[in-house]
């Protein structure tokens, strides 16, 4: 193994003419790596929070979501039990374990049954939480963790999206620099999903078709609340 | 496994240019590509800068490429997960069994992955009794028809719906045969419906990337069906195959990288699921792989990257080369012969399987620069091909009535005075030949032009003889 490494390695440093790296010339690739730069950025995303969010939103639908929005978490499970019954879907719901979601009252549509925690691929609604949307694309990060389950985002037939307005970033390398500012510079939750729209496929004569192996529907609760555009 | 045909081109070509189902299905690639991209460029202002700005990260990463790998290993390891360097295929394979192996491994999901297709690990993992599924749905057609893709990001997009409905009724014979099977859609609901219980029974899965980040040891896929995702996040273990290039300096360099790579492929604004996977599941992960290995590839990049054919490297793979490429768009990707097809495949097959396998590939090419204008990294493909035609010169493989033309040129081209007269003489006699009708239907030496089209006769003075005379605006259209 070792052996190969070195030959690999010895190789590349032949091709570029050159020997092992100089302390500099490592120092100045890890400099490159540390300042985290944003290259050029797209104008289309960096607006103002609340066009921001009206973008993400457009972004989203565009891209075969659908989007509900709510003033205030308290109304997510009422809004929930009005998309499963508009969609004709079963009123049985997996939940992350996130605070968030299984702190929501629940009990005020005691028709839906709630189970939580990862899914074995029996459950046909998921309910997560996300960190973060960009609204330059309409799509929406997730993070793995022990209360954010990944499963939860790929098995589940329907997967519902909990994001809070202000979560709302213009662009990727903002939620870069969240995510940075959260778990430190270098370091990233063993997942991280970027999300933009249900699963499709087009491999059978360009015929674009919903669903493949992952959701075939995204559904994003968009919590505006007081905090929305405020951050 | 698919030995290389890459060398019987012209057959091949001429064999996929009588086929009528091939011709049918090919024929959907200019509407869902070309338009959906140039659609998707024009929308985002700052598209051709962004192509710039991914060229410029890829040649910086690649004149540090040892310093960015040392960096992507480290990262990798302090995740908990590992790097197996390997130099060639076989010593990837090798890895890839070994790793099965300790894992008691019977069954193997595996997501899209070129360098999957490139060391053809299927076929070696089934001679060594593990079974590999393909759970991206063009793969999982190709594997059952025991092809190879004949696009990078669409694999069965030389196939009709009829074509996949037979390969469907002969595969999962547990199912009802009279079942309807028209439609792509139900197509794709049996497809799931076969895969589901794979995902969730197997040992291994194996998926490729399309980046690899030095900043935090993660690796990226980027898919659309989600199945790339099932298959990293269900099995045991989970295994990278990646090839040396992939590697980016920053989580903001991919991100650049991205902005041009969907667009580019599918003329979406971002592809569904782009995923960043860095080491196994942590200690209280709710989910998640227990073991995570990298297996990096050189198999002849490490050479390509001190040749002239080291700009190769920036390749994201998003096929957008094929579908603008009027070669491809004829022929399709088999034709090539192996694993890359369209104007990448011409530049990369010579440099991973020999110039004497592959030369006659850079041939098929019409120079018509589309390829170049189109790469989201800029990569000069026509240049590259010239290069390949010269080595293949170089080293005798170009026919003898090739070289002999090629020589004669080469003379009257060095000697102006000579190249002026017989140019003249040819023309005036070509012209008198060629009468009222004006064009030929037929000429020595020229069987291959004319057995398609018509040869049309000069007619009146050389350019060169025009521009002397000072008639400079005469070549130009009113």
């Amino acid at each position: 193994m070792t052996d190969s490494r070195a030959s690999v390695l010895g190789n590349i440093r032949q091709a570029l003419k050159r020997g092992a790296p100089t302390a500099e010339q490592r120092q100045q690739a890890a400099n490159r790596i540390a300042a985290g730069k944003t290259n050029l950025l797209p104008a289309r995303g960096q607006l103002e929070p609340k066009a921001q969010v009206t973008l993400f939103q457009k972004m989203a639908e565009e891209a075969a979501a659908t989007v509900a929005r709510v003033n205030d978490p308290a109304a997510i499970p009422a809004a929930i039990a009005d998309y499963l019954a508009r969609e004709n879907l079963p009123a049985r719901l997996r939940l992350s374990t996130e605070a968030d979601i299984t702190g929501l009252p629940w009990s005020t549509r005691p028709l839906l049954e709630i189970s939580k925690g990862a899914t074995d691929g029996s459950d046909e609604v998921s309910v997560t939480g996300s960190y973060a949307g960009i609204a330059e694309t309409g799509t929406l990060m997730l993070a793995s963790g022990a209360e954010r389950p990944t499963t939860l985002n790929f098995l589940p037939e329907t997967h519902i999206v909990v994001l809070s307005a202000d979560r709302v970033v213009g662009a990727l390398e903002q939620a870069w620099a969240r995510l940075r500012g959260e778990f430190g510079a270098g370091n990233m939750p063993r997942t991280v999903n970027f999300i933009t729209g249900p699963s499709r496929s087009a491999d059978i004569e360009q015929t674009l078709q919903m669903g493949a192996h992952g959701p075939r529907r995204l559904h994003i609760i968009l919590v505006d609340g007081e905090a929305a555009g405020g951050s | 496994m698919h030995t290389p045909t890459s060398h019987a081109f012209k057959d091949n070509a001429r064999r996929a240019l009588g086929d009528p189902q091939l011709q049918q299905a090919m024929s959907h690639v200019k509407k869902n590509f070309i338009e959906k991209r140039a659609k998707a460029a024009a929308r985002l202002p700052e598209f051709e800068a962004l192509r710039d700005a991914a060229r410029s990260i890829k040649d910086h990463t690649l004149a540090n490429l040892d310093i960015y790998l040392e960096a992507y290993e480290a990262k990798v390891k302090e995740a908990g997960g590992h790097v197996h360097w390997c130099a060639d295929a076989e010593s990837a394979r090798q890895t890839v069994l070994r790793l099965c192996r300790a894992a008691k491994a019977r069954t193997v999901t595996k997501g899209k992955s070129m360098i999957g297709e490139e060391i053809a690990i299927n076929d070696f993992l089934e001679e060594n009794g593990i079974t590999p599924v393909e759970t991206d749905l063009g793969e999982y057609i190709i594997q059952l028809r025991h092809e190879l893709p004949s696009h990078i990001i669409a694999p069965a997009i030389h196939l009709t719906k009829e074509q996949v409905a037979d390969a469907f009724r002969e595969a999962h014979t547990d199912l009802d045969p009279n079942r309807p099977l028209t439609e792509p859609r139900d197509m794709l609901a049996e497809a799931r419906a076969k895969l589901r219980d794979r995902f969730l029974k197997a040992d291994v899965g194996i998926t490729g990337a399309n980046f690899l980040i030095a900043e935090t040891g993660s690796s990226v896929i980027v898919t659309n069906e989600g199945n790339g995702d099932l298959t990293q996040i269900l099995p045991r273990v989970h295994i990278v195959l990646a090839s040396l290039e992939k590697v980016v300096p920053t989580l903001e360099d991919a991100s650049t990288i991205l902005r041009v790579l969907a667009r580019s492929a599918t003329g979406q604004e971002m592809s569904v699921y782009t995923t960043f996977s860095t080491g196994p599941r942590r200690a209280d992960d709710a989910d998640g792989p227990d073991e995570y290995h990298v297996v990096l590839l050189d198999n002849g990049r490490s050479k390509m990257l001190g040749s002239e054919f080291a700009e190769a490297l920036r390749c994201i793979r998003c096929g957008a080369c094929l579908n603008h490429c009027p070669v491809y768009q004829a022929v399709g990707g088999h034709a090539y012969g192996w694993v890359y097809s369209g104007p990448i495949g011409a530049v990369l097959n010579p440099a991973l399987i020999g110039v004497e396998e592959a030369g006659d590939l850079p041939n098929a090419s019409t120079f018509c620069g589309r390829c170049e204008s189109v790469c989201p990294m800029r990569i000069p493909l026509p240049k590259m091909m010239r290069h390949w035609r010269e080595r293949e010169f170089e080293r005798h493989l170009t026919p003898p009535r090739h070289r002999l033309g090629l020589k004669l040129w080469a003379f009257l081209a060095t000697h102006p005075a000579l190249y002026r007269l017989t140019a003249s003489l040819a023309a005036r006699l070509l012209g008198a030949l060629g009468g009222k009708r004006g064009r030929f239907a037929a000429l020595p030496l020229a069987q291959g032009w004319t057995a398609h089209r018509d040869m049309p006769a000069p007619e009146g003075r050389s350019f060169q003889s025009l521009w002397a005379a000072g008639n400079r605006n005469a070549g130009k259209q009113p």
